[in-house]
């Protein structure tokens, strides 16, 4: 390949440094348009990523179900006989599905705010008290700020041990003192504190989160009298297997094996985050659609100023393509000499709203991260998959700005172009 | 060698057409210092362009060194006009954005000629026309003979084999003028051929050959010293 001639971006800067104002002035459309695209995706994705964090805690292909009453009579059962779950049918479900990876039994004490039902020394305060087993937090991700989760080891020993959120810290302990290793008394029995957690994401989800206790399965049902009933199981749904498809399956295994009728609506009650997760993503996919959409009109627009000042600008320099073609400059010199100008004037100033964009959304995610209030808004940003989508969009806008100018220098022939003014 | 032969050009008009050269034979051999002269509108720069491949023509046949110069795309005719002609206009038709030297330098950029040795070759003919010193000024800033030495040291930096000149002289005093053709007589001692365009009989003088058209033909062709004829004040065209 021959080496790049300096002189083919001298002429391109030429162009500028002679008209600047009009440079600029082009360039205005394509600069702003380019601007808009980033700042709305950005915000977009501020808003996506505020919403995300609220949601922080669920985890995205997870399901919630539990046994309800029969709807239907089936094989001489009458309809509305109660169903329960056990841990028996935990272990058969976990054996026979197809779409699921994790399958973790849940059982619940209190939940009905109010009644103190835990107490430590003079600290007392109402917590939900889960029994769960050492999977739980595949389901329910938390941070472990101090200790450790509960382990298999709990669950075969039934230890009493427990897991506490930040809240439980805070009301049954004084500042400074360490939680580990010390007893608290759950609806009388003494549980001995092996790990705090803090809850991931943020808002009421979270808060509520940080106010729950979390036991071994087995302890618990030693210790309330509940035995192995499973009052609700959270599971994972595999990777890649559709969401409503993964629920309808599963319900259809649990009505088999409680012996419920298979078309039995609402013998199994469910609960899908990713369902919610699904629909909650083409929302967004929507919005980030809608701003590319108006920032390619904006971008439109800029481009057909750029087309039209190009047009002005050559029908200014006739004079000056006709020296060059007398010079014996081909025509692809002059298709080149255009589309080049255009390109650069178009990527300058694209690149300079990418730029002021970027630092923009910086600036706002810096204010933001300071602590400035910005409601569900966090966190604006653009990937450079999409700049680099937004890049390519540009180069073919200005490729198309270009053309027409291009057609036009190109009709004007030298005998003409020398002979106008200019 | 340049070579027309019964060339016709019409220029569209409305309602018609105007004819503009009605049947020139000419042939120009290499290394001729030429001059072409005639009245306003008798057809002298459309004849220029035409031998430039700046415009084209309705009939007849051009040969330069025996090539076929009616069928040539736009391409072939930049090649052309890039490798074997120059040009120089009466309004110098220098870049008015771009210093002398970076005028002179064009048309080897266009030969796609690395840059350094484009500068080195633009300076190097700047010199042989006296002007080095202002290689690096704005045509603005120049005065007429300079613009003009510019425009001749950017038609010559080709090394072209003619030089196609439309009243080179046309906006310069007659001293100025004087040193313009001087340059030329010397770039034709070279061997380059020279046409000159021109409306003043001591400029065609200073010619070996004239050529003198009237109304798209031509009238007249000979030794300069015949066509044009001494008057009482120097030397004057005869009508
Ligand atoms: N593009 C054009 N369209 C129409 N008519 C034209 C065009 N160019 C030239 N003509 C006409 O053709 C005729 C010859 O023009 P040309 O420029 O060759 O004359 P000239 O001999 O160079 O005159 P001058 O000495 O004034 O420069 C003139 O009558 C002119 O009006
Ligand atoms: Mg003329």
């Amino acid at each position: 390949m021959r080496a790049f001639d300096p002189d083919r971006l001298i002429e391109l800067v030429q162009v500028i440094v002679r008209n600047p104002m009009r440079a600029f002035l082009s360039s205005l459309g394509v600069g702003w348009g380019l601007f808009m695209i980033i700042i709305t995706v950005g915000s977009a994705r501020g808003l996506e990523n505020g919403v995300r964090a609220d949601m922080g805690n669920d985890v995205a292909n997870s399901m919630f179900m539990w046994a309800q009453s029969t709807s239907k009579p089936y094989k001489g059962f009458q309809r509305g006989r109660s169903l329960e779950l056990n841990l028996a049918d935990v272990a058969w479900l976990e054996e026979n599905t197809q779409h699921l990876d994790l399958v973790v039994p849940e059982i619940q004490l209190g939940g009905y705010r109010g009644s103190n039902n835990v107490t430590r020394a003079a600290h007392t305060g109402a917590f939900d008290v889960h029994g769960v087993d050492e999977n739980y937090p595949q389901v329910n991700p938390f941070r472990i700020t101090r200790g450790r989760f509960l382990n298999p080891g709990d669950l075969n020993a039934q230890r009493k041990v427990c897991v506490i959120g930040s809240r439980v810290e805070t009301v049954l302990f004084d500042k400074g003192e360490d939680p580990l290793g010390e007893m608290i008394q759950i609806q009388g029995v003494l549980f001995r504190v092996v790990g705090v957690y803090k809850p991931k994401g943020t808002g009421e989800d979270a808060e509520n989160e940080a106010e729950s206790i979390y036991i071994p399965f087995t302890t618990f049902g030693k210790a309330f009298q509940t035995g192995d009933r499973v009052e609700w199981l959270s599971v994972l749904i595999r990777p890649n297997v559709d969401a409503a498809e993964a629920e309808q399956a599963t319900k259809d295994l649990l009505l088999l094996r409680l012996n419920a009728h298979p078309d039995d609506k609402r013998a199994i009650g469910g609960w899908s985050m990713a369902e919610e997760f699904q629909q909650v993503e083409s929302v967004f996919g929507a919005m980030r659609l809608v701003s590319l959409l108006f920032g390619a009109l904006a971008l439109l627009a800029g481009v057909i100023g750029i087309t039209n000042i190009m047009l002005i600008s050559i029908k200014e320099r006739t004079k000056e393509l006709g020296i060059r073609r007398s010079l014996g400059a081909t025509p692809q010199r002059i298709i080149q000499q255009i589309l080049g100008e255009t390109l650069f004037l178009t990527i300058l100033a694209g690149l300079c709203g990418l730029i002021l964009g970027v630092g923009l959304l910086e600036l706002l995610d810096g204010f933001i991260e300071d602590g400035g209030d910005a409601g569900v808004f966090r966190h604006p940003e653009i990937d450079l998959k999409t700049v680099l989508n937004v890049l390519i969009i540009l180069l073919g806008m200005a490729l198309l700005a270009g053309i027409l100018p291009t057609l036009r220098a190109l009709s004007i022939r030298p005998v003409v172009a020398l002979r106008s003014e200019g | 060698m340049l070579s027309l032969r019964s060339i016709e050009k019409s220029y569209p008009l409305a309602g018609g057409q105007l004819p503009v050269l009605k049947g020139i034979d000419l042939i120009i051999e290499q290394g001729e210092m030429v001059a072409i002269m005639g009245s306003s509108g008798s057809g002298k720069s459309t004849l220029l362009n035409v031998l430039g491949l700046l415009d084209n023509f309705d009939a007849g046949s051009y040969h330069l060194d025996d090539v076929d110069m009616s069928e040539l795309s736009e391409r072939q005719a930049a090649r052309y006009r890039s490798r074997f002609l120059g040009f120089v206009f009466q309004s110098f038709n220098l870049i008015a954005f771009k210093s002398a030297l970076e005028n002179v330098a064009l048309p080897l950029f266009y030969q796609k000629i690395p840059r350094r040795e484009r500068q080195k070759r633009a300076l190097a003919m700047l010199e042989r026309m006296g002007i080095a010193d202002r290689a690096h000024h704005l045509p603005s800033e120049l005065s007429g003979g300079q613009k003009q030495r510019v425009a001749m040291a950017r038609a010559l930096i080709t090394t072209p084999r003619v030089i196609l000149a439309d009243e080179p002289t046309g906006a310069l005093d007659s001293v100025t003028s004087n040193e313009v053709m001087d340059v030329l007589r010397e770039v034709n001692s070279t061997g380059i051929t020279v046409i000159i365009v021109t409306h003043e009989a001591d400029i065609a003088a200073r010619c070996d050959r004239t050529i003198r058209l009237k109304d798209g033909r031509i009238i007249e062709d000979g030794n300069s010293s015949e066509v044009v004829e001494p008057t009482a004040h120097g030397i004057s065209p005869i009508s």
